[in-house]
């Protein structure tokens, strides 16, 4: 019969209609707006339209997700912070666009290096995310953020990161990254150990 | 060998012929018409540039070509000087070739003799000079090759933008004046266009209309623009113009060390990184040899994205097809939910929806997180073949979307071969040809899965073989996610720069696209000496005014997307 198939596609698309209010009664309020409710509509017992109400309600990010880098450091016995990032370069030579600018320390006496840097810079415009900093770093140092809300009104002003803006604690890391903050803290420690040994 | 002209390459690392440039044709018609060499893949061009005064410096075309019934490649090469590089051309045995070599003039700016429209095709009238030549350089030219030396350890930041202020950022050819620039390119575009117009007006002499389709055009997919001669709303001539995305991967590529080319490739098709991973991971693997040969799970890894990504990619091609049938954003919607579901996969699994940037050379870059297998489990049992369905209910029966479809924009299969058109326009043309079966790589030989072909190649076949190799895609993510194996996904310890022995590669696969491949030449340098992409989408766009020419304007719309083109890759 001429018209069979639009109205067979009518009826898919009633069925849409009708399976997100039926969810929704189902779900009466929990549907929206609660992580349950974000967790069921994208699994496989859902029916209905999924849309997500940002900025009212948001995806959660999974852990591996990433966005920007961030320089972590560690609060030491005195209050003092201590960078992981010994400026050995290995980010700055492997970042694809090119975009982090590294200035080592140098002793003023005897102008041999000192494993930190003096200032580390990071063009977030430029930046592609890719992650590579955080995968080759040694020591743990640079890990790619989870914050990805970074509009601002002046690019110009705003968008080279230094290392102020890039330094976050280890804690911080821990909070977004559980699973690799641990497989990051047994690596030290048995660096650490293997040092002690020595 | 029958032809004394053909010649074995005998440098290390590498294969093939090498073809007097003289004898060419010849050669090419042989393979083609009693060898079964019938697809030309790829054509490109290699600039051996040398500074050492012994050896000579020349460019090398480069030639792969198939047979469409599969097996490997004969790769023919052709040496010209650098001073007067003329290279006949395929165009009269391979239309296929007819972008390709425009490209090759564009970029490396090798003549090809006997090419019917010889102009540039990437970049415009106002460029100086060839940029993929080796003696090229850009305006705001740091180094021959990154890592550049002023970002450790004496790092002073500089904005880019401002090193090259506006009107600083850029070169002209001599002589070029853009102020009193006169456009001659246009106006050789639409004398092409009138001389196909001409030869299409037998009787009355109506007047006829050039007509820019874009490019700001919401039916392009994006800055994509074609030229069309009509005849009322007849086509007589189309000509499509592309570039305008353009950044020269290819020249990035080659300043950039081996890894480094990972995430840029991810911007090729955005829509299928993980295809592209793929492709140039194999290619880079294939000069390394065995010592990076991925460990069993990270193949099945590898299987399992690159199929996800072509379900994501056919999901977004329908609705997207459908919307320039005019139904709009319906389908597109409800075809998208569950790519969104896709990318959810890929955000836990790689760390990025769009750019993945997950594979190494040796593996994959991270193993699937806890609580993942179970998600794929149930979107590849159960929301995706319910979503397969749904769509195939909807649409494949709708009248509209039939009358629109069926017949509108044959190719013949001999057509399809001859213009290198690849993937879903091959198949839907009826030639059996996947590069999974055709030529098989990484673990695809292990599966079950059919090769899907429909027959009348039409806008309607190109639609429903989208939806039949989503269905294959699906059996084979139903049995790599049952096989999927415990283990190491890396072979090695990943270091931050690979050496790569000298020679050159051409690894290929088949994208949601088409032909997927990347051709590497490598000097043993930590960056490679070329780096070529095939894009599918820019040479299945060769065919595109063969299936438009007859037709209706409103019919070029669906054919264009009936072809599903992304212009990050057209545009390279």
């Amino acid at each position: 019969m001429y018209g069979l198939g639009i109205l067979k596609g009518m009826w898919v698309t009633l069925t849409h209609f009708v399976d997100t209010f039926v969810d929704d009664l189902r779900w009466l309020g929990r549907r929206y707006y609660t992580p349950e409710g974000i967790a069921h509509r994208s699994s496989k017992d859902s029916r209905g339209i999924f849309t997500v109400q940002y900025p009212e309600e948001k995806l959660p990010v999974p852990e591996e997700f990433r966005y920007i880098p961030f320089l972590i450091y560690d609060i030491d016995e005195n209050g003092e912070h201590q960078d992981r990032c010994t400026s050995c370069g290995i980010c700055a030579k492997v970042c694809p666009p090119q975009c982090i600018w590294i200035v080592r320390t140098e002793d003023p006496e005897t102008k041999r290096p000192v494993p930190e840097p003096v200032e580390f810079f990071i063009d977030i415009d430029i930046c592609m995310n890719c992650g590579y900093c955080s995968e080759y770093c040694p020591f743990q140092a640079i890990r790619m953020d989870h914050d990805y809300e970074l509009s601002s009104f002046d690019r110009h002003a705003e968008h080279i990161f230094n290392k102020e803006r890039l330094s976050k604690p280890a804690a911080y890391y821990n909070e977004i990254r559980p699973v690799n903050f641990a497989i990051d803290e047994a690596e030290r420690a048995e660096k650490a150990a293997k040092k002690a040994g020595n | 060998m029958r032809f004394s002209a053909l010649k074995r390459d005998e440098r290390a690392g590498y294969e093939g012929h090498i073809v007097p440039a003289s004898s060419l044709l010849e050669v090419a018609k042989a393979l083609r018409d009693e060898d079964g060499f019938d697809l030309l893949s790829s054509v490109t061009a290699v600039d051996y540039l040398t500074d050492n005064e012994e050896e000579e410096s020349f460019f090398e075309v480069v030639y792969h070509l198939y047979k469409s019934t599969g097996g490997g490649a004969e790769v023919l090469r052709v040496q010209v000087p650098r001073e007067n590089p003329v290279v006949p051309s395929l165009v009269e045995l391979y239309p296929g070739a007819d972008f390709q070599e425009r490209e090759a003039w564009d970029l490396m700016g090798i003549k090809f003799e006997g090419h019917p429209d010889l102009r540039r095709i990437l970049m415009w009238e106002g460029f100086a000079g060839h940029p993929l030549r080796k003696d090229w350089k850009e305006v705001y030219f740091e180094e021959e090759a990154k890592p550049f030396g002023n970002r450790w350890p004496g790092g002073q930041v500089y904005r880019v933008e401002d090193q090259n202020p506006y009107g600083k950022n850029n070169q002209y050819p001599d002589g070029f004046d853009p102020e009193s620039w006169v456009e001659t390119e246009d106006p050789l575009l639409y004398e092409n266009l009138e001389k196909a117009a001409r030869e299409y007006t037998e009787d009355i002499d109506t007047e006829q209309v050039v007509v820019n389709l874009g490019p700001q055009h919401p039916s392009t997919h994006g800055v994509f623009r074609m030229a069309v001669r009509l005849d009322g709303e007849t086509i007589v001539a189309l000509k499509p113009v592309m570039g305008y995305l353009h950044r020269n991967h290819e020249k990035i590529g080659e300043r950039n060390t081996y890894i480094m080319n990972m995430p840029f490739t991810d911007r090729l098709d955005y829509l299928a990184s993980m295809s592209n991973n793929f492709g140039y991971a194999l290619a880079v693997e294939k000069l390394m040899g065995d010592k990076v040969a991925p460990p069993e799970r990270a193949e099945y890894l590898r299987v399992i994205m690159a199929e996800l990504t072509r379900i994501s990619n056919h999901l977004w091609a329908i609705g997207f097809l459908l919307n320039d049938l005019g139904a709009f954003f319906t389908p597109a919607l409800y075809a998208i939910e569950e790519r969104e579901l896709i990318l959810d996969i890929f955000e836990a699994t790689a760390g990025s929806r769009m750019m993945c940037n997950y594979f190494r050379f040796g593996g994959v870059a991270r193993d699937l997180p806890a609580g993942i297998l179970p998600r794929m489990k149930d979107l590849v049992n159960e929301r995706l073949p319910r979503k397969i369905d749904e769509l195939d209910l909807y649409l494949s029966e709708n009248e509209l979307v039939r009358s629109r479809g069926e017949g509108v924009g044959i190719i013949t299969p001999e057509d399809a071969i001859a213009f290198s058109a690849t993937g879903p326009v091959l198949r839907a043309s009826g030639v059996p040809y996947d590069i999974r079966r055709a030529d098989p790589y990484s673990i695809y030989d292990r599966f079950k899965f059919d090769v899907a072909v429909r027959y009348h190649g039409d806008v309607y076949d190109r639609y429903m073989i989208r939806v039949d190799e989503m269905r294959q895609s699906l059996r084979i993510l139903k049995q790599a996610l049952k096989d999927l194996p415990e283990g190491e996904i890396l072979t090695g310890h990943n270091p931050y720069q690979v050496r790569v022995p000298a020679g050159e590669a051409y690894g290929r696969v088949e994208g949601p696209k088409g032909e997927l491949g990347y051709y590497i030449v490598s000097n043993g340098k930590p960056s490679p000496w070329r780096y070529h992409v095939r894009a599918p989408s820019f040479i299945n766009l060769t065919i595109l005014e063969k299936m438009c020419v007859g037709q209706k304007v409103a019919d070029v719309v669906v054919n264009l997307g009936s072809i599903d083109i992304v212009l990050g890759e057209v545009d390279r």
